[in-house]
């Protein structure tokens, strides 16, 4: 069997056992998985730019909080119907993305951090400032009856268990697309070495701009999806931990690698689950992980079967 | 108050936010310099400092002076030693491999946080000072009958504050002396330069980074202490210290020791009196929006050299 057939059954089959776990687990373990969805498809967003390209953004909670308040605003202040509202969040994710990108893209490495944290920060005060409009902290419910697609309801556990993992399949396929692409393999190519990239006649800088553009569309799709879903926006979501976040789920599940984001997220979510109900500083238990895993799987959980098992993994 | 005098106050204020946080990123620069790493835990080093300040204050107990004094130097040596030992265990174990440092320190802080909040608790305690005398301070204007000397209402400062300045201003210099005058610096810089030439010429290159580190998690811990009478101590303390200090280190350039005191400088004062006179929040935006756009015009900071 080919690496590239290999790779589809993969891919088809997680969705697939997404799908069936529907079926298995009970309604406790369903919620969060429906969670954990959305926040993979966060973390595939971030990590499309981190594992792939090799940028490390520490304010992608701005892409994530513009998508979420995109379409909160456009709901709740404007009275918009959830699928043009959907799609004004798009919009402004992919706005936002656009010009960070385009400034942000000017340094590189630390200063490129740094850029993005700062931007982050002020998308974050800025929201706090117009506390008037986004209640700020206390963040705001979006009313129940509003938060319909297509006639369908998806405030009930079901509609909203399918339509995380329809969202979820979508953007986990076009990323095993992309990263198989020319332009995904371009992208990998900067990540190794950009001089010799760029020596080979790639726009690199280009190519940069649009892996930033995509990564911060799909994290603030993940944010719109968020807020629709679970019904509820709050400036929460755009602090540096929310950014931070992303790069945790990605690097326990395997930077640059399709799998990696929804095990990173799965794992630590269930971490965080677990140990909160042992003790109250449950954190402690995230940050030894944390620093077993750099110890001893500094590839990530995927990136490690990757290396011993699975040679084919994408 | 007018400007004059308020504005003074705002600089006061602002100059002892500039030493705290001169000391602090001082300590994130050396690392950085020497040893091309990302400290994330650096915050909550600063943090340490301040717990065991309390600790070492109220087991002394005696007088605010001596358990102050106490808490000065036994505070930032424990810090120290704890910052060496994570060097042995975590980091180079990793071999300083700048993402795995970066995720390993992020670990590094959820525990050190959380462990203050299993044993310290979540309750935030005040270090008395050792000498809090509020001196008033004259103002000069041109009046009526010619230029004359008035104070102001309001306008006064703490001894203690001064002395904050003060302190961070001699130790900011005993650095800088050890750094430039000293075997020990010279090592230091040798490191920095070309640490495999620097193992070439006999130096041990991984005891140089473990007291490196450590000396960078003191300094924060002395900034940490002198900040405690007037900041009490609180196990969520670290994150501004850890936010500002990066912004500090790489506005005034990477790994530039000078350029972090000056950054320091700018952005402690700025913060003092833009806060002052404007809500603190659009403050901030305008602040961190500034920040991010002079690295993007200007990436190497103010003082860093482009590396080619």
């Amino acid at each position: 069997m080919s690496d590239t057939k290999r790779s589809h059954l993969l891919h088809l089959g997680v969705i697939a056992v997404l799908f069936a776990l529907f079926f298995v687990l009970p309604a406790y373990h369903v919620g969060n998985l429906s969670r954990i969805m959305v926040l993979a498809v966060y973390a595939m967003g971030f990590n499309l730019l981190f594992g792939y390209t090799g940028l490390l953004s520490l304010g992608h909670a701005l892409f994530f909080a513009t998508g979420m308040y995109g379409l909160g605003m456009a709901m709740n202040s404007f009275g918009i119907a959830a699928e043009p509202a959907l799609l004004i969040g798009l919009i402004c994710a992919v706005v936002m993305a656009a010009v960070v990108g385009f400034l942000a893209l000017r340094t590189s490495g630390v200063a490129f951090m740094i850029v993005t944290l700062m931007f982050a920060q002020a998308g974050y005060l800025t929201i706090l400032y117009f506390g008037a409009y986004t209640r700020g902290d206390e963040g705001f419910v979006i009313p129940q009856p509003d938060r319909m697609i297509a006639g369908i309801d998806i405030t009930g556990e079901t509609a909203r268990y399918f339509a995380a993992l329809i969202l979820f399949a979508v953007v986990f396929l076009l990323i095993a697309h992309v990263v198989r692409s020319p332009f995904g393999r371009t992208l990998v190519a900067i990540r190794e070495n950009e001089e010799r990239t760029r020596m080979l006649g790639y726009d690199t800088d280009r190519h940069k701009l649009k892996a930033v553009i995509l990564s911060g569309t799909i994290s603030g799709l993940a944010g719109a999806a968020y807020a629709l879903l679970f019904g509820y926006a709050g400036a929460t979501f755009a602090t540096v931990q929310y950014s931070i976040f992303p790069l945790l789920w990605v690097l326990l599940g395997g930077a640059g690698t399709t799998l990696g984001p929804i095990i990173g997220v799965a794992f630590m979510f269930y971490l965080i689950d677990l140990s909160s109900s042992v003790t109250q500083a449950y954190m402690l238990i995230a940050g030894v992980v944390l620093v077993l895993l750099t110890l001893f799987a500094p590839q990530g959980l995927a990136g490690e079967l990757r290396r011993r098992v699975m040679r084919w993994l994408p | 108050m007018d400007f004059g005098p308020h504005l003074m106050l705002a600089s006061l204020e602002g100059a002892v936010t500039a030493a705290i946080l001169a000391l602090t990123a001082m300590g994130l620069s050396i690392v950085f310099g020497v040893m091309r790493v990302v400290n994330v835990a650096h915050g909550e080093f600063y943090m340490l400092g301040a717990v065991l300040a309390w600790v070492v204050a109220s087991m002394v107990g005696a007088s605010p002076a001596l358990g102050f004094v106490a808490a000065l130097v036994v505070a930032p040596l424990i810090v120290g030693c704890i910052a060496v030992v994570a060097d042995r265990v975590i980091l180079q174990r990793v071999e300083y491999d700048p993402d795995r440092t970066i995720v390993a320190t992020i670990g590094l802080l959820y525990i050190i946080q959380q462990t203050t909040l299993m044993t310290f608790g979540p309750d935030a305690r005040p270090v008395e000072p050792p000498f809090n005398d509020r001196l008033a301070l004259p103002w000069f204007e041109l009046g009526e009958s010619g230029f004359e000397m008035f104070w102001p209402w309001g306008l006064s400062i703490t001894s203690y504050k001064l002395f904050v300045i003060f302190a961070a201003m001699a130790i900011l210099t005993a650095l800088w002396l050890l750094m430039t005058r000293s075997k020990a610096g010279l090592i230091m810089r040798a490191t920095q330069q070309d640490s495999e030439t620097a193992q070439a010429f006999g130096i041990p290159v991984g005891r140089v980074y473990s007291y490196v580190f450590g000396l960078g998690a003191g300094l924060a811990a002395v900034g940490a202490v002198l900040v405690v009478p007037i900041q009490q101590a609180h196990y969520l303390m670290g994150h501004d210290p850890l936010l500002l200090s990066f912004i500090v280190v790489i506005i005034g350039g990477l790994g530039s020791l000078p350029g972090t005191v000056i950054a320091a400088f700018l952005i402690g004062m700025s913060d003092g009196i833009i806060s002052v006179f404007f809500t603190p929040t659009l403050a901030k935006i305008f602040a961190t929006l500034v920040v991010a756009l002079v690295l993007v015009f200007r990436p190497q900071g103010l003082l860093g050299r482009v590396e080619r």
